[in-house]
Protein backbone atom coordinates (compact mmCIF):
# COMPACT_ATOMS: atom_id res chain seq x y z
CA UNK A 1 0.00 0.00 0.00
CA UNK A 2 3.06 2.37 1.01
CA UNK A 3 4.01 3.27 -2.52
CA UNK A 4 0.68 4.11 -3.99
CA UNK A 5 -0.48 6.39 -1.77
CA UNK A 6 2.51 7.15 0.76
CA UNK A 7 3.65 9.71 -2.62
CA UNK A 8 0.77 11.78 -1.96
CA UNK A 9 0.23 11.76 2.02
CA UNK A 10 4.32 12.87 2.19
CA UNK A 11 4.39 15.53 -0.29
CA UNK A 12 1.80 18.61 -0.57
CA UNK A 13 2.47 19.53 -4.46
CA UNK A 14 1.07 16.03 -5.47
CA UNK A 15 -2.08 16.70 -3.17
CA UNK A 16 -2.59 19.35 -5.22
CA UNK A 17 -1.55 17.95 -8.49
CA UNK A 18 -3.78 14.89 -7.42
CA UNK A 19 -6.99 17.21 -6.99
CA UNK A 20 -6.19 19.72 -10.32
CA UNK A 21 -6.06 16.93 -11.97
CA UNK A 22 -9.41 14.52 -10.87
CA UNK A 23 -11.26 18.75 -11.42
CA UNK A 24 -10.02 18.81 -14.74
CA UNK A 25 -11.05 14.44 -15.38
CA UNK A 26 -14.40 15.62 -14.22
CA UNK A 27 -14.97 19.13 -16.35
CA UNK A 28 -13.54 16.85 -19.50
CA UNK A 29 -15.67 14.05 -18.62
CA UNK A 30 -19.01 16.14 -18.93
CA UNK A 31 -17.86 18.00 -22.14
CA UNK A 32 -15.81 15.05 -23.47
CA UNK A 33 -18.86 13.57 -23.57
CA UNK A 34 -20.58 15.51 -25.90
CA UNK A 35 -17.16 16.32 -28.07
CA UNK A 36 -17.50 12.39 -28.60
CA UNK A 37 -21.26 12.24 -29.46
CA UNK A 38 -21.19 15.21 -31.67
CA UNK A 39 -17.95 14.69 -33.73
CA UNK A 40 -16.80 17.96 -32.06
CA UNK A 41 -13.26 16.19 -31.57
CA UNK A 42 -10.98 18.96 -34.57
CA UNK A 43 -12.54 22.15 -33.05
CA UNK A 44 -11.57 20.81 -29.65
CA UNK A 45 -8.32 20.14 -30.82
CA UNK A 46 -8.25 23.67 -32.86
CA UNK A 47 -9.70 25.15 -29.65
CA UNK A 48 -6.63 23.53 -27.47
CA UNK A 49 -4.10 24.93 -29.57
CA UNK A 50 -5.84 27.76 -31.27
CA UNK A 51 -5.21 29.45 -27.79
CA UNK A 52 -1.34 29.76 -27.48
CA UNK A 53 -1.16 33.58 -29.59
CA UNK A 54 -3.89 34.99 -27.15
CA UNK A 55 -1.58 33.30 -24.28
CA UNK A 56 1.78 34.22 -26.03
CA UNK A 57 -0.23 38.00 -26.41
CA UNK A 58 -1.13 37.89 -22.60
CA UNK A 59 2.27 37.03 -21.59
CA UNK A 60 3.96 39.49 -23.88
CA UNK A 61 1.49 42.49 -22.62
CA UNK A 62 1.73 41.00 -18.73
CA UNK A 63 -1.38 40.17 -18.68
CA UNK A 64 -2.94 36.86 -16.92
CA UNK A 65 -2.71 33.88 -19.16
CA UNK A 66 -5.82 32.63 -18.91
CA UNK A 67 -7.29 36.23 -20.11
CA UNK A 68 -5.35 35.81 -23.30
CA UNK A 69 -6.53 31.68 -23.57
CA UNK A 70 -9.90 33.16 -23.45
CA UNK A 71 -9.43 35.84 -26.18
CA UNK A 72 -7.62 32.85 -28.40
CA UNK A 73 -10.70 30.95 -28.10
CA UNK A 74 -12.83 33.74 -28.86
CA UNK A 75 -11.02 34.38 -31.89
CA UNK A 76 -11.46 30.70 -32.51
CA UNK A 77 -14.88 29.87 -32.69
CA UNK A 78 -16.00 33.32 -34.24
CA UNK A 79 -13.88 33.23 -36.77
CA UNK A 80 -14.64 29.53 -37.73
CA UNK A 81 -18.20 30.41 -37.67
CA UNK A 82 -17.86 33.80 -39.52
CA UNK A 83 -16.26 31.04 -42.75
CA UNK A 84 -18.98 28.68 -42.34
CA UNK A 85 -21.98 31.10 -42.17
CA UNK A 86 -20.09 33.43 -45.17
CA UNK A 87 -19.04 30.55 -47.51
CA UNK A 88 -20.39 26.98 -48.51
CA UNK A 89 -16.94 25.62 -47.24
CA UNK A 90 -17.56 22.71 -44.49
CA UNK A 91 -16.83 22.98 -40.67
CA UNK A 92 -13.09 20.94 -40.72
CA UNK A 93 -12.08 23.48 -43.52
CA UNK A 94 -12.64 26.19 -41.38
CA UNK A 95 -11.67 24.83 -38.59
CA UNK A 96 -8.21 23.60 -40.06
CA UNK A 97 -7.52 26.93 -41.24
CA UNK A 98 -7.87 28.90 -37.84
CA UNK A 99 -6.18 26.15 -35.90
CA UNK A 100 -3.28 26.24 -38.41
CA UNK A 101 -3.34 29.99 -38.49
CA UNK A 102 -3.44 30.17 -34.69
CA UNK A 103 -0.60 27.49 -34.04
CA UNK A 104 1.66 29.08 -36.53
CA UNK A 105 1.11 33.01 -35.04
CA UNK A 106 1.54 31.48 -31.73
CA UNK A 107 4.46 30.24 -33.02
CA UNK A 108 5.78 33.20 -34.51
CA UNK A 109 4.78 35.23 -31.72
CA UNK A 110 7.08 33.11 -28.99
CA UNK A 111 9.68 33.05 -31.43
CA UNK A 112 10.36 36.53 -31.25
CA UNK A 113 11.32 36.03 -27.58
CA UNK A 114 13.64 34.34 -25.50
CA UNK A 115 12.07 34.58 -22.73
CA UNK A 116 9.00 32.39 -23.79
CA UNK A 117 10.97 29.06 -24.10
CA UNK A 118 10.18 27.66 -20.36
CA UNK A 119 6.60 29.53 -20.90
CA UNK A 120 5.48 27.80 -24.15
CA UNK A 121 6.52 24.21 -22.65
CA UNK A 122 4.57 25.11 -19.24
CA UNK A 123 1.81 26.00 -22.21
CA UNK A 124 2.10 23.28 -24.08
CA UNK A 125 2.30 20.79 -21.02
CA UNK A 126 1.34 22.15 -18.16
CA UNK A 127 2.59 22.02 -14.31
CA UNK A 128 0.78 19.79 -12.89
CA UNK A 129 3.15 19.19 -10.19
CA UNK A 130 3.15 23.36 -9.95
CA UNK A 131 -0.32 23.87 -9.02
CA UNK A 132 -1.12 26.49 -6.61
CA UNK A 133 -3.81 26.78 -4.07
CA UNK A 134 -4.87 30.04 -6.32
CA UNK A 135 -4.96 27.53 -9.43
CA UNK A 136 -6.70 24.56 -7.61
CA UNK A 137 -9.28 27.41 -6.51
CA UNK A 138 -10.17 28.56 -10.22
CA UNK A 139 -10.31 25.36 -11.72
CA UNK A 140 -12.53 24.05 -8.97
CA UNK A 141 -15.25 27.00 -9.50
CA UNK A 142 -14.48 26.12 -13.56
CA UNK A 143 -15.43 22.51 -12.94
CA UNK A 144 -18.38 23.20 -11.20
CA UNK A 145 -19.68 26.08 -13.59
CA UNK A 146 -19.14 23.62 -16.59
CA UNK A 147 -20.55 20.73 -15.45
CA UNK A 148 -23.93 22.82 -13.56
CA UNK A 149 -24.24 24.30 -17.22
CA UNK A 150 -24.20 21.21 -19.22
CA UNK A 151 -26.71 19.84 -16.59
CA UNK A 152 -28.93 22.39 -17.11
CA UNK A 153 -28.84 22.37 -20.90
CA UNK A 154 -28.83 17.89 -21.01
CA UNK A 155 -32.11 18.49 -22.90
CA UNK A 156 -31.32 20.69 -25.91
CA UNK A 157 -27.66 18.78 -25.75
CA UNK A 158 -28.95 15.43 -26.23
CA UNK A 159 -31.41 16.42 -28.90
CA UNK A 160 -28.43 18.26 -30.49
CA UNK A 161 -26.55 14.33 -30.47
CA UNK A 162 -29.80 13.14 -32.16
CA UNK A 163 -30.19 16.04 -34.93
CA UNK A 164 -29.92 19.40 -34.32
CA UNK A 165 -33.18 19.49 -36.48
CA UNK A 166 -34.97 18.37 -33.38
CA UNK A 167 -33.70 20.67 -31.09
CA UNK A 168 -35.11 23.75 -33.06
CA UNK A 169 -38.17 21.59 -33.97
CA UNK A 170 -38.80 21.43 -30.06
CA UNK A 171 -37.97 25.27 -29.69
CA UNK A 172 -34.15 24.89 -29.08
CA UNK A 173 -32.69 27.19 -31.44
CA UNK A 174 -29.42 24.80 -32.34
CA UNK A 175 -27.68 27.53 -33.30
CA UNK A 176 -27.29 29.32 -29.97
CA UNK A 177 -26.91 25.51 -27.83
CA UNK A 178 -24.17 24.43 -30.60
CA UNK A 179 -22.13 28.10 -29.58
CA UNK A 180 -22.93 27.34 -25.68
CA UNK A 181 -21.29 23.79 -26.31
CA UNK A 182 -18.56 25.17 -28.37
CA UNK A 183 -18.12 28.24 -25.54
CA UNK A 184 -18.55 24.86 -22.57
CA UNK A 185 -15.15 23.11 -24.45
CA UNK A 186 -13.38 26.15 -24.64
CA UNK A 187 -13.95 26.75 -20.79
CA UNK A 188 -12.45 23.85 -20.29
CA UNK A 189 -9.39 23.69 -22.65
CA UNK A 190 -8.40 27.16 -21.37
CA UNK A 191 -8.43 26.67 -17.07
CA UNK A 192 -7.05 23.22 -18.46
CA UNK A 193 -3.95 24.49 -19.82
CA UNK A 194 -2.80 25.90 -16.15
CA UNK A 195 -2.39 21.88 -15.10
CA UNK A 196 -2.26 19.72 -17.75
CA UNK A 197 -1.26 21.53 -20.85
CA UNK A 198 -3.75 22.61 -24.21
CA UNK A 199 -1.88 19.61 -25.89
CA UNK A 200 -2.77 16.91 -22.66
CA UNK A 201 -6.39 18.52 -22.16
CA UNK A 202 -7.56 17.34 -25.35
CA UNK A 203 -6.17 13.95 -24.77
CA UNK A 204 -8.65 14.12 -21.16
CA UNK A 205 -11.45 15.80 -23.38
CA UNK A 206 -11.56 12.48 -25.39
CA UNK A 207 -9.78 9.43 -23.98
CA UNK A 208 -12.77 8.99 -20.85
CA UNK A 209 -15.55 10.28 -22.79
CA UNK A 210 -14.31 7.70 -25.76
CA UNK A 211 -13.93 4.53 -23.54
CA UNK A 212 -17.21 5.41 -21.63
CA UNK A 213 -18.99 5.70 -25.07
CA UNK A 214 -17.98 1.94 -26.03
CA UNK A 215 -19.58 0.89 -23.06
CA UNK A 216 -22.45 2.76 -21.34
CA UNK A 217 -25.93 2.32 -22.51
CA UNK A 218 -26.70 5.94 -20.94
CA UNK A 219 -25.26 9.67 -21.76
CA UNK A 220 -25.40 10.09 -17.65
CA UNK A 221 -23.59 6.38 -17.23
CA UNK A 222 -21.35 7.22 -20.26
CA UNK A 223 -20.06 10.57 -17.54
CA UNK A 224 -19.61 8.72 -14.44
CA UNK A 225 -17.71 6.21 -16.52
CA UNK A 226 -15.89 9.02 -18.37
CA UNK A 227 -15.03 10.92 -14.79
CA UNK A 228 -14.04 7.54 -13.12
CA UNK A 229 -11.61 6.53 -15.71
CA UNK A 230 -10.35 10.18 -16.08
CA UNK A 231 -9.59 10.50 -11.92
CA UNK A 232 -8.02 6.99 -12.46
CA UNK A 233 -5.60 8.21 -15.57
CA UNK A 234 -4.77 11.49 -13.03
CA UNK A 235 -3.86 8.73 -10.10
CA UNK A 236 -1.66 6.35 -12.05
CA UNK A 237 -0.41 8.97 -13.83
CA UNK A 238 0.85 10.84 -10.76
CA UNK A 239 2.25 7.67 -9.30
CA UNK A 240 4.02 6.77 -12.41
CA UNK A 241 5.26 9.84 -12.76
CA UNK A 242 6.45 10.01 -9.16
CA UNK A 243 8.07 6.96 -9.06
CA UNK A 244 9.98 6.65 -12.29
CA UNK A 245 10.76 10.54 -12.76
CA UNK A 246 8.55 11.46 -15.45
CA UNK A 247 6.74 14.10 -17.27
CA UNK A 248 3.63 14.53 -14.87
CA UNK A 249 0.69 16.00 -17.62
CA UNK A 250 1.99 13.57 -20.41
CA UNK A 251 2.00 10.60 -17.74
CA UNK A 252 -1.35 11.20 -17.42
CA UNK A 253 -2.88 11.65 -20.71
CA UNK A 254 -0.99 8.21 -21.55
CA UNK A 255 -2.93 6.37 -18.97
CA UNK A 256 -6.00 7.84 -20.36
CA UNK A 257 -5.31 6.68 -23.54
CA UNK A 258 -4.03 3.64 -22.88
CA UNK A 259 -6.93 2.79 -20.90
CA UNK A 260 -9.00 3.59 -23.62
CA UNK A 261 -7.07 1.16 -25.49
CA UNK A 262 -7.53 -1.52 -22.93
CA UNK A 263 -11.40 -1.05 -22.82
CA UNK A 264 -11.55 -1.06 -26.55
CA UNK A 265 -10.16 -4.60 -26.70
CA UNK A 266 -11.76 -5.41 -23.92
CA UNK A 267 -15.88 -4.52 -24.99
CA UNK A 268 -14.42 -6.20 -28.66
CA UNK A 269 -13.73 -9.50 -27.18
CA UNK A 270 -16.47 -9.27 -25.01
CA UNK A 271 -18.48 -8.35 -27.97
CA UNK A 272 -17.25 -11.69 -30.30
CA UNK A 273 -17.84 -13.65 -27.61
CA UNK A 274 -21.02 -12.93 -27.58
CA UNK A 275 -22.00 -12.82 -31.22
CA UNK A 276 -19.70 -16.27 -31.66
CA UNK A 277 -21.78 -17.89 -28.44
CA UNK A 278 -24.86 -20.38 -29.37
CA UNK A 279 -28.05 -18.10 -28.98
CA UNK A 280 -31.72 -18.23 -29.47
CA UNK A 281 -32.77 -15.07 -28.43
CA UNK A 282 -34.19 -12.16 -30.96
CA UNK A 283 -31.42 -8.90 -31.44
CA UNK A 284 -34.14 -7.27 -29.17
CA UNK A 285 -33.55 -9.22 -26.30
CA UNK A 286 -29.64 -9.65 -26.84
CA UNK A 287 -30.28 -5.87 -26.34
CA UNK A 288 -31.84 -5.66 -23.31
CA UNK A 289 -29.28 -7.67 -21.75
CA UNK A 290 -26.02 -6.15 -23.18
CA UNK B 1 -58.42 7.76 -43.56
CA UNK B 2 -61.51 9.68 -44.68
CA UNK B 3 -61.62 13.26 -43.78
CA UNK B 4 -65.56 13.02 -42.84
CA UNK B 5 -65.34 10.51 -40.31
CA UNK B 6 -62.77 12.64 -38.43
CA UNK B 7 -64.08 14.38 -35.12
CA UNK B 8 -62.12 17.29 -36.50
CA UNK B 9 -61.86 20.75 -34.92
CA UNK B 10 -64.11 22.68 -37.67
CA UNK B 11 -63.80 26.15 -35.41
CA UNK B 12 -59.72 25.51 -35.23
CA UNK B 13 -59.29 26.65 -38.97
CA UNK B 14 -57.28 24.27 -40.93
CA UNK B 15 -54.29 22.83 -39.96
CA UNK B 16 -52.33 24.31 -43.03
CA UNK B 17 -53.23 26.74 -45.63
CA UNK B 18 -50.87 28.16 -48.33
CA UNK B 19 -51.16 30.13 -51.36
CA UNK B 20 -48.19 31.36 -53.59
CA UNK B 21 -45.82 29.81 -51.80
CA UNK B 22 -41.89 29.26 -52.86
CA UNK B 23 -39.82 26.81 -50.93
CA UNK B 24 -36.06 26.55 -51.33
CA UNK B 25 -32.66 27.59 -49.77
CA UNK B 26 -31.20 30.76 -48.99
CA UNK B 27 -32.66 32.42 -52.52
CA UNK B 28 -32.58 29.21 -54.51
CA UNK B 29 -36.35 28.32 -55.19
CA UNK B 30 -36.76 24.40 -55.05
CA UNK B 31 -40.58 24.91 -55.66
CA UNK B 32 -43.05 27.64 -56.53
CA UNK B 33 -46.91 28.28 -56.66
CA UNK B 34 -47.52 25.96 -53.88
CA UNK B 35 -51.30 26.39 -52.95
CA UNK B 36 -51.88 24.14 -50.18
CA UNK B 37 -55.45 23.21 -47.67
CA UNK B 38 -55.31 21.05 -45.19
CA UNK B 39 -58.17 20.46 -42.43
CA UNK B 40 -56.95 19.11 -39.11
CA UNK B 41 -57.92 15.45 -38.94
CA UNK B 42 -56.68 14.82 -42.78
CA UNK B 43 -53.39 13.14 -44.30
CA UNK B 44 -51.69 14.84 -46.91
CA UNK B 45 -48.91 12.85 -48.78
CA UNK B 46 -46.33 14.26 -50.30
CA UNK B 47 -45.05 11.90 -53.39
CA UNK B 48 -42.40 12.70 -56.12
CA UNK B 49 -38.46 11.41 -56.43
CA UNK B 50 -35.31 12.45 -54.68
CA UNK B 51 -34.51 16.09 -54.96
CA UNK B 52 -38.50 16.93 -56.39
CA UNK B 53 -39.08 19.11 -52.79
CA UNK B 54 -40.93 16.79 -50.49
CA UNK B 55 -38.22 17.05 -47.62
CA UNK B 56 -38.09 21.12 -48.32
CA UNK B 57 -41.60 21.52 -48.17
CA UNK B 58 -41.58 19.55 -45.09
CA UNK B 59 -38.78 21.89 -43.76
CA UNK B 60 -40.34 24.56 -44.52
CA UNK B 61 -43.93 23.66 -42.88
CA UNK B 62 -42.10 22.85 -39.24
CA UNK B 63 -40.11 25.92 -39.52
CA UNK B 64 -36.72 25.02 -40.10
CA UNK B 65 -36.86 26.63 -43.65
CA UNK B 66 -38.38 30.25 -44.12
CA UNK B 67 -40.84 30.81 -46.77
CA UNK B 68 -39.14 32.29 -49.77
CA UNK B 69 -42.80 33.77 -51.28
CA UNK B 70 -45.92 33.90 -50.71
CA UNK B 71 -48.32 33.19 -47.43
CA UNK B 72 -48.37 30.06 -45.07
CA UNK B 73 -49.85 29.79 -42.24
CA UNK B 74 -49.45 26.56 -39.63
CA UNK B 75 -52.05 25.66 -37.36
CA UNK B 76 -53.55 29.20 -37.62
CA UNK B 77 -50.22 31.21 -37.45
CA UNK B 78 -48.19 32.53 -40.43
CA UNK B 79 -45.08 30.86 -40.24
CA UNK B 80 -42.21 32.66 -39.71
CA UNK B 81 -43.64 33.88 -36.37
CA UNK B 82 -41.85 31.27 -34.80
CA UNK B 83 -45.30 30.89 -32.26
CA UNK B 84 -46.11 28.31 -34.69
CA UNK B 85 -43.28 25.80 -33.05
CA UNK B 86 -43.43 24.84 -29.86
CA UNK B 87 -41.50 27.52 -27.59
CA UNK B 88 -39.85 25.74 -24.59
CA UNK B 89 -42.73 25.21 -21.77
CA UNK B 90 -45.61 25.38 -23.96
CA UNK B 91 -47.67 22.36 -25.52
CA UNK B 92 -46.11 20.68 -28.59
CA UNK B 93 -48.07 21.37 -31.65
CA UNK B 94 -45.65 20.56 -34.01
CA UNK B 95 -44.24 17.06 -34.53
CA UNK B 96 -41.48 16.27 -37.26
CA UNK B 97 -39.35 13.19 -38.01
CA UNK B 98 -36.32 13.87 -40.27
CA UNK B 99 -34.76 11.38 -42.72
CA UNK B 100 -31.27 11.51 -41.48
CA UNK B 101 -31.45 10.30 -37.72
CA UNK B 102 -30.68 6.81 -38.19
CA UNK B 103 -26.56 7.82 -38.73
CA UNK B 104 -26.61 8.91 -35.08
CA UNK B 105 -27.93 5.58 -33.71
CA UNK B 106 -24.26 4.84 -32.26
CA UNK B 107 -25.44 7.26 -29.24
CA UNK B 108 -25.37 5.93 -25.79
CA UNK B 109 -28.92 6.01 -25.29
CA UNK B 110 -32.04 3.84 -24.57
CA UNK B 111 -35.05 3.23 -26.34
CA UNK B 112 -37.14 5.09 -23.91
CA UNK B 113 -34.73 7.80 -23.73
CA UNK B 114 -35.50 8.52 -27.32
CA UNK B 115 -39.17 8.31 -26.95
CA UNK B 116 -38.92 10.71 -23.92
CA UNK B 117 -37.54 13.82 -26.08
CA UNK B 118 -40.63 13.83 -27.47
CA UNK B 119 -42.04 15.42 -24.31
CA UNK B 120 -39.05 17.84 -24.45
CA UNK B 121 -40.74 20.41 -26.12
CA UNK B 122 -43.49 21.02 -23.51
CA UNK B 123 -41.50 21.04 -20.87
CA UNK B 124 -38.55 23.42 -21.91
CA UNK B 125 -35.24 23.50 -20.27
CA UNK B 126 -36.17 22.34 -16.81
CA UNK B 127 -39.79 21.48 -16.00
CA UNK B 128 -40.29 18.44 -14.78
CA UNK B 129 -41.53 15.28 -16.92
CA UNK B 130 -44.96 14.28 -14.85
CA UNK B 131 -46.93 11.13 -14.52
CA UNK B 132 -48.50 12.10 -18.06
CA UNK B 133 -45.92 12.40 -19.79
CA UNK B 134 -44.45 9.12 -18.94
CA UNK B 135 -47.46 7.69 -19.82
CA UNK B 136 -47.71 9.32 -22.96
CA UNK B 137 -44.38 7.73 -23.30
CA UNK B 138 -45.56 4.10 -22.83
CA UNK B 139 -48.69 4.51 -24.81
CA UNK B 140 -46.44 5.43 -27.88
CA UNK B 141 -43.60 2.45 -27.34
CA UNK B 142 -47.25 0.43 -27.13
CA UNK B 143 -48.68 1.99 -29.80
CA UNK B 144 -45.25 0.95 -32.18
CA UNK B 145 -44.82 -2.61 -30.42
CA UNK B 146 -41.62 -2.05 -28.89
CA UNK B 147 -42.34 -1.65 -25.11
CA UNK B 148 -40.22 -4.77 -24.43
CA UNK B 149 -37.51 -2.39 -26.42
CA UNK B 150 -37.76 0.51 -23.72
CA UNK B 151 -34.21 -0.55 -21.77
CA UNK B 152 -32.42 -1.76 -25.07
CA UNK B 153 -29.73 0.04 -26.10
CA UNK B 154 -30.33 1.85 -29.45
CA UNK B 155 -27.03 0.38 -31.42
CA UNK B 156 -28.06 -3.16 -30.05
CA UNK B 157 -31.34 -2.56 -32.33
CA UNK B 158 -31.72 -3.28 -35.86
CA UNK B 159 -32.77 -0.54 -38.62
CA UNK B 160 -36.26 -0.97 -38.46
CA UNK B 161 -36.91 -1.15 -34.72
CA UNK B 162 -34.87 1.85 -34.71
CA UNK B 163 -37.40 3.62 -36.94
CA UNK B 164 -40.55 2.49 -34.92
CA UNK B 165 -38.39 4.28 -31.60
CA UNK B 166 -38.34 7.43 -33.76
CA UNK B 167 -41.98 7.24 -34.76
CA UNK B 168 -43.05 6.44 -31.45
CA UNK B 169 -40.67 9.77 -30.25
CA UNK B 170 -43.45 11.60 -32.80
CA UNK B 171 -46.66 10.04 -31.40
CA UNK B 172 -45.42 10.58 -27.93
CA UNK B 173 -44.88 14.59 -28.56
CA UNK B 174 -49.36 14.42 -29.17
CA UNK B 175 -48.99 17.20 -31.31
CA UNK B 176 -51.52 18.99 -33.08
CA UNK B 177 -49.87 18.34 -36.78
CA UNK B 178 -47.32 15.44 -37.50
CA UNK B 179 -44.65 15.72 -40.18
CA UNK B 180 -43.30 12.49 -41.34
CA UNK B 181 -40.30 12.55 -43.92
CA UNK B 182 -40.26 8.85 -45.12
CA UNK B 183 -41.67 6.94 -42.08
CA UNK B 184 -41.84 3.84 -43.25
CA UNK B 185 -38.11 3.56 -44.28
CA UNK B 186 -36.67 0.23 -43.52
CA UNK B 187 -40.21 -0.86 -41.25
CA UNK B 188 -41.25 -4.62 -42.02
CA UNK B 189 -45.01 -5.88 -42.39
CA UNK B 190 -46.35 -5.78 -38.63
CA UNK B 191 -44.69 -2.16 -38.32
CA UNK B 192 -46.25 -0.94 -41.19
CA UNK B 193 -49.59 -2.23 -40.00
CA UNK B 194 -49.01 -0.13 -36.66
CA UNK B 195 -47.60 2.90 -38.55
CA UNK B 196 -50.67 3.23 -40.15
CA UNK B 197 -52.49 2.20 -37.19
CA UNK B 198 -51.11 5.36 -35.76
CA UNK B 199 -51.79 7.69 -38.29
CA UNK B 200 -55.32 6.81 -38.63
CA UNK B 201 -55.50 7.29 -34.39
CA UNK B 202 -53.72 10.84 -34.81
CA UNK B 203 -55.82 11.95 -37.11
CA UNK B 204 -59.31 10.49 -35.08
CA UNK B 205 -58.02 13.22 -32.17
CA UNK B 206 -57.80 15.99 -34.85
CA UNK B 207 -53.89 15.87 -35.77
CA UNK B 208 -53.33 16.78 -39.57
CA UNK B 209 -50.45 14.47 -41.17
CA UNK B 210 -48.26 15.23 -44.06
CA UNK B 211 -46.29 12.35 -44.89
CA UNK B 212 -43.39 12.43 -47.37
CA UNK B 213 -43.14 8.82 -49.20
CA UNK B 214 -42.56 7.25 -52.30
CA UNK B 215 -45.12 4.46 -51.38
CA UNK B 216 -47.90 5.06 -54.04
CA UNK B 217 -50.15 2.82 -52.18
CA UNK B 218 -49.87 5.16 -48.52
CA UNK B 219 -50.48 8.20 -51.24
CA UNK B 220 -53.96 6.33 -52.08
CA UNK B 221 -54.76 6.13 -48.99
CA UNK B 222 -54.49 9.74 -47.98
CA UNK B 223 -57.07 12.42 -48.15
CA UNK B 224 -54.71 15.04 -50.15
CA UNK B 225 -51.86 13.66 -52.35
CA UNK B 226 -48.96 16.26 -54.22
CA UNK B 227 -46.48 15.48 -56.93
CA UNK B 228 -43.63 16.76 -56.80
CA UNK B 229 -40.72 17.16 -59.41
CA UNK B 230 -39.23 20.88 -58.25
CA UNK B 231 -42.66 22.19 -59.04
CA UNK B 232 -46.38 21.37 -58.31
CA UNK B 233 -47.36 18.24 -60.50
CA UNK B 234 -50.87 17.44 -59.32
CA UNK B 235 -52.41 18.53 -55.73
CA UNK B 236 -56.21 17.11 -54.73
CA UNK B 237 -58.03 13.90 -53.27
CA UNK B 238 -56.20 10.59 -54.69
CA UNK B 239 -57.96 9.64 -57.63
CA UNK B 240 -57.68 12.17 -59.41
CA UNK B 241 -53.66 13.11 -58.70
CA UNK B 242 -52.69 9.44 -59.20
CA UNK B 243 -53.33 8.93 -62.88
CA UNK B 244 -51.05 7.49 -64.91
CA UNK B 245 -49.99 10.75 -66.72
CA UNK B 246 -49.52 12.77 -63.59
CA UNK B 247 -46.87 10.10 -62.38
CA UNK B 248 -45.42 9.51 -65.47
CA UNK B 249 -44.66 13.21 -65.32
CA UNK B 250 -43.62 13.10 -61.50
CA UNK B 251 -41.08 10.08 -61.95
CA UNK B 252 -40.35 9.92 -65.51
CA UNK B 253 -39.69 12.70 -67.46
CA UNK B 254 -36.23 14.85 -65.74
CA UNK B 255 -36.49 18.59 -65.66
CA UNK B 256 -33.35 20.80 -66.16
CA UNK B 257 -32.96 24.18 -64.58
CA UNK B 258 -32.35 26.72 -67.39
CA UNK B 259 -31.52 30.23 -66.79
CA UNK B 260 -33.84 29.55 -63.36
CA UNK B 261 -36.52 28.29 -65.55
CA UNK B 262 -37.90 24.88 -65.42
CA UNK B 263 -37.76 23.10 -68.63
CA UNK B 264 -38.91 19.80 -69.66
CA UNK B 265 -36.19 18.10 -71.22
CA UNK B 266 -38.29 14.51 -71.88
CA UNK B 267 -40.70 15.51 -75.41
CA UNK B 268 -44.09 14.77 -73.84
CA UNK B 269 -45.23 18.04 -75.25
CA UNK B 270 -47.39 16.45 -78.35
CA UNK B 271 -48.88 14.13 -75.32
CA UNK B 272 -53.09 14.88 -74.69
CA UNK B 273 -53.63 14.14 -70.77
CA UNK B 274 -57.78 14.32 -70.96
CA UNK B 275 -57.51 12.69 -67.65
CA UNK B 276 -55.24 14.56 -65.76
CA UNK B 277 -55.22 18.27 -67.19
CA UNK B 278 -57.70 19.66 -64.72
CA UNK B 279 -55.14 18.68 -61.81
CA UNK B 280 -52.04 19.31 -63.37
CA UNK B 281 -50.15 22.87 -62.47
CA UNK B 282 -49.02 24.92 -65.45
CA UNK B 283 -48.66 21.92 -68.33
CA UNK B 284 -46.75 24.32 -70.78
CA UNK B 285 -45.49 26.55 -68.08
CA UNK B 286 -43.77 24.54 -65.91
CA UNK B 287 -43.84 26.04 -62.43
CA UNK B 288 -46.40 28.30 -62.90
CA UNK B 289 -49.78 27.38 -61.23
CA UNK B 290 -52.70 27.90 -62.86
CA UNK B 291 -55.33 30.49 -61.10
CA UNK B 292 -57.48 28.61 -59.52
CA UNK B 293 -56.58 25.09 -58.01
CA UNK B 294 -59.13 22.40 -58.27
CA UNK B 295 -59.64 20.97 -54.85
CA UNK B 296 -62.50 18.41 -55.43
CA UNK B 297 -62.83 16.33 -58.60
CA UNK B 298 -65.46 16.36 -60.28
CA UNK B 299 -68.41 13.19 -59.91
CA UNK B 300 -66.61 10.56 -62.19
CA UNK B 301 -63.12 10.64 -61.72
Amino acid sequence: MGPLLQPFLDNEFLQRALLAGVLVALACAVVGTFVVLRGLAFIGDALAHGVLPGVALAILLGMPGLAGAALGAAAMIGGVSLVTRRSQLSADTAIGLLFVGMLALGVVMVSRSDSFTGDLVRILFGELLGVSRADLGLQAVATVVVVATTLLLSRPFLLLCIDPEQADVAGFPSQRYHVIMLVLVAATVIVSFQTVGTLLVFGMLLAPAGAGALVARRISSMMLIAAALGSLSVYLGLLASYHFDLAAGASVVLVAVGLFFVTFAVTGVLESRRRSAPSNTSTATTGVSA
Amino acid sequence: MNAAHHQAHPDDGPALQATGLTIGYRGAPVVTAIDLDLPRGAVLALVGSNGSGKSTLLKTLVGLLAPLEGDLQVLGKPAGDRHHRPSPGRAATVAYLSQFHLERSALPLRARDVVRMGRFARHGLWGRLRQADHDAVAAAMARMGIEHLADAALRALSGGQRQRVHLAQVLAAEADLLLLDEPTAGLDAPGHERYEQAVADETARGAAVVVATHDIGEAARADQVMLLAQRVVAYGPPPGVLVPDNLLETFGIALRNVDGELLRTGDDHGHDHPAGDDHRHGHGHPGVAPAEQPRRLPPGH
